[in-house]
């Protein structure tokens, strides 16, 4: 689904967080039923609805792949510690060009070494498996475009693209997927080179 | 109050051009409301390069549709599947998705279109009256005084975004160094530039925005098992009757109030005014064990108050340049590009389009109306729209688009490295609309702290010697240190417990 007004993910937990005191129930199917005694109650029910949203997410990660994250803000944190020092830091009576950009960096260390020290609580992280092969596919498909576009021209690559997401992230028949990828180009010549004469590399 | 200018506002929305792009807004808002995959802010982001070449008040106009547009979609998932399609609308699936399963899907999506439409109207009239009024507060805000505002206004929408805080903060503050590449404005020094010529005059937010909002989404949905939709083939009877309509006015005049109030707020405005509506009704109610069983008023109140906290959420972006949530934020950018900075003089120089984007709401309002209630069954139709089929057109509107805005490939390349940032960020619990948020108020954050230093003479407490600057840190150290307290004390708490049974 969608996400929520502004962009902010859903409140709730990614992966293998489990619906408060019930089983999460299928797909589709409901249901907050009121609990026996006959009380609704808001929060476990939101719980169990957040649950229900994330629930074909992969897993959740472990200590070691929390500690792995907080470790790399640490570490752009000190990088950007480092690369702040190399402008003038100037001083708070007189702020000079690096003298922001080191304050943020400092934050930005310090809440790393937070994220360190609550690792352990940390239940918001994903475990990265086997699914996260197909996003890594999808951003090659995008990287290509990039490479090629200034060569070849948009046309290729842009089908290129749409085939690969249609047929192998998508799983959609072969010839769904050649037509799809087809009409996409084409359209998008005809709105983007033909209606708008946007000077975009291409071929014909 | 001056009308003249309110009445112009009328004028400039009722041009064809602007007609035909509102409509064109809430009916891209209603679709992505409906559609599984992106969300407002993400559309919004990837229909940035559009809105370039058109007047800035006809793309905000569109831009504002989709968004409160969005909030009437949502609402259809939550019924029909259990599904909300946008956080704002968890609440509105108790009662609404048990109201399909007695049949009565219709009443639940009626009820929901009047309310949205009341408290969208409701916040509107409202906003015409306060946002005046705050900018005519906030005229004489100084350095100190827009530093203070800045500070807390990222903070609260980092504090109250979902997931983990920490991480919410750590994002803003990675936003607010994502700001700084590029030449000083004070002293023309090039930070972080690598000696690249692209990055010299900064990074653009339009590529951030769409790499961040959309790929990131996109890609982080590749991950995701896809569930089978069992979407109802036909919703009956979407007119409320008389009953129904007397049974939730209560609910709705209730709603609105609170979801403009609560929009005010930066932060989740729209999210936090539906779960407060919802959780006054059922206290309110003389038979509270109704709700989640399918009561109307369950529907109708939390979606009065979304929709009244989406409208008034535009009060702080546009009278004192606050964006209050991440949609505002890439609004704010949409300005920006426009050479448009929002903030308290916007009312009194640029009254053509405060008043055209406030107005159009009204008429984005009824349109929805008129659209939602007989549209219904188009709607539903849309459900069985394939995710798979929708993305990849999706990627290739994002990378040919924001080509479109610089022609140049450096921009693709941008756009590409972002979405992989949004989806990590994503992915490990960071959420990206925070950065966004700090990235669009980066460099007016960093200029008026430069300058109140300067201002005074380097010592920090000088923001405490201004009234307004200093309740607003002082807010700020409050919400800073409230976690932290709580925390504290519940582990005291439990520590205590378990020494007394200890001592039992």
């Amino acid at each position: 689904m969608s996400s929520p007004a502004g962009g902010a993910h859903v409140p709730g937990r990614p992966g293998g967080h489990p619906a408060a005191g019930a089983t999460p129930p299928g797909p589709g199917m409901p249901s907050p039923e009121p609990t026996a005694s006959g009380e609704f109650d808001l929060e476990e029910a939101i719980h169990q609805v957040e649950a229900e949203e994330h629930e074909g997410r992969p897993p959740a990660a472990g200590l070691l792949g929390n500690l792995v994250v907080a470790a790399a803000v640490v570490v752009l944190g000190v990088a950007a510690v480092v690369g702040s020092l190399a402008f003038d830091a100037g001083s708070a009576r007189s702020p000079e060009a690096g003298t922001w950009p080191l304050v943020v960096s400092v934050v930005i260390v310090v809440l790393g070494l937070g994220l360190v020290a609550t690792a352990r609580r940390t239940t918001d992280a994903e475990r990265f498996g086997r699914t996260s092969w197909l996003v890594l596919a999808g951003l090659a498909t995008m990287v290509v475009f990039v490479v090629l576009i200034p060569v070849i021209g948009f046309e290729i690559p842009a089908a290129l693209l749409a085939f690969v997401w249609l047929r192998f992230l998508g799983s959609e028949g072969w010839r769904t997927s050649i037509v799809t990828s087809a009409a996409l180009v084409v359209a998008f010549y005809l709105i983007f080179v033909g209606a708008l004469s946007v000077p975009i590399p291409h071929l014909f | 109050v001056d009308l003249a200018p309110v009445l112009d506002g009328f004028g400039v929305v009722l041009q064809p051009t602007n007609l035909l792009y509102c409509l064109i807004g809430v009916v891209v808002g209603m679709l992505v409301g409906v559609l599984p995959g992106l969300g407002p802010a993400a559309t919004i982001a990837i229909l940035l390069p559009i809105t370039i070449g058109i007047e800035p008040v006809t793309a905000v106009i569109m831009l504002a549709g989709i968004f409160y547009g969005a909030q009437y979609g949502g609402t259809i998932t939550s019924v029909l599947l259990r599904l909300p399609g946008e956080a704002s609308s968890v609440v509105t699936v108790f009662d609404g998705f048990a109201l399909a399963r007695q049949g009565r899907a219709g009443t639940a999506l009626g009820i929901a279109a009047v309310g949205s439409f009341l408290g969208g109207t409701v916040s509107i009239v409202a906003l015409s009256f306060v946002a005046p009024l705050v900018a005519g507060f906030a005229l004489d805000f100084g350095p100190p005084e827009y530093t203070a505002l800045a500070l807390l206004g990222i903070l609260l929408v980092a504090t109250v975004s979902s997931g983990d805080r920490l991480k919410a903060v750590i994002a803003a503050c990675l936003g607010l160094l994502l700001a700084t590449v590029g030449r000083d404005g004070f002293t023309g020094a090039e930070r972080f530039t690598f000696d690249n010529l692209s990055l010299a005059d900064g990074l653009d937010f339009v590529p951030i925005a769409m790499g961040l909002f959309g790929l990131g989404e996109i890609l982080y949905n590749l991950e995701e098992r896809h569930r089978a939709v069992h979407a109802p083939a036909t919703v009956a009877n979407v007119w409320p009757s008389r009953k129904d309509l007397r049974q939730s006015s209560g609910a709705i005049g209730r709603g609105s109030v609170l979801g403009f109030f609560l929009g005010i707020l930066p932060g989740g405005g729209a999210t936090l005014a539906s779960l407060a509506a919802y959780a006054m009704e059922k206290r309110r109610s003389k038979t509270p064990e109704r709700f989640g069983r399918g009561a109307v008023e369950g529907v109708a109140a939390p979606e009065s108050a979304n929709n009244a906290a989406a409208t008034s959420s535009f009060i702080p972006l546009l009278t004192l340049g606050i964006p209050a949530n991440a949609t505002m934020a890439v609004i704010y950018g949409a300005l920006l590009i426009q050479g448009v900075s929002p903030g308290p003089q916007l009312v009194d120089q640029e009254p053509e389009l405060f008043w055209g984007v406030v107005n159009s709401m009204y008429i984005g309002n009824i349109l929805l109306l008129i659209m939602s209630i007989p549209l219904v069954g188009l709607f539903v139709k849309i459900l069985r729209v394939r995710a798979t089929i929708l993305a990849p057109i999706t990627v290739l509107i994002t990378l040919i688009g924001v080509y479109t805005v610089n022609y140049d490939v450096f921009d693709i390349g941008l756009v590409v490295v972002f979405g992989a940032l949004g989806y990590l960020m994503k992915k490990l619990g960071f959420d990206p609309g925070p950065l966004v948020l700090a990235f669009v108020l980066g460099s007016l954050l960093e200029d008026s702290l430069r300058r109140s230093l300067l201002l005074f003479d380097g010592d920090p407490t000088g923001f405490l010697t201004r009234p307004i600057s200093g309740t607003l840190l002082v807010l700020f150290l409050v919400v800073v240190l409230l976690p932290v307290i709580r925390a504290a004390l519940a582990r005291r708490r439990s520590t205590d417990r378990r020494n007394t049974k200890e001592f039992v």
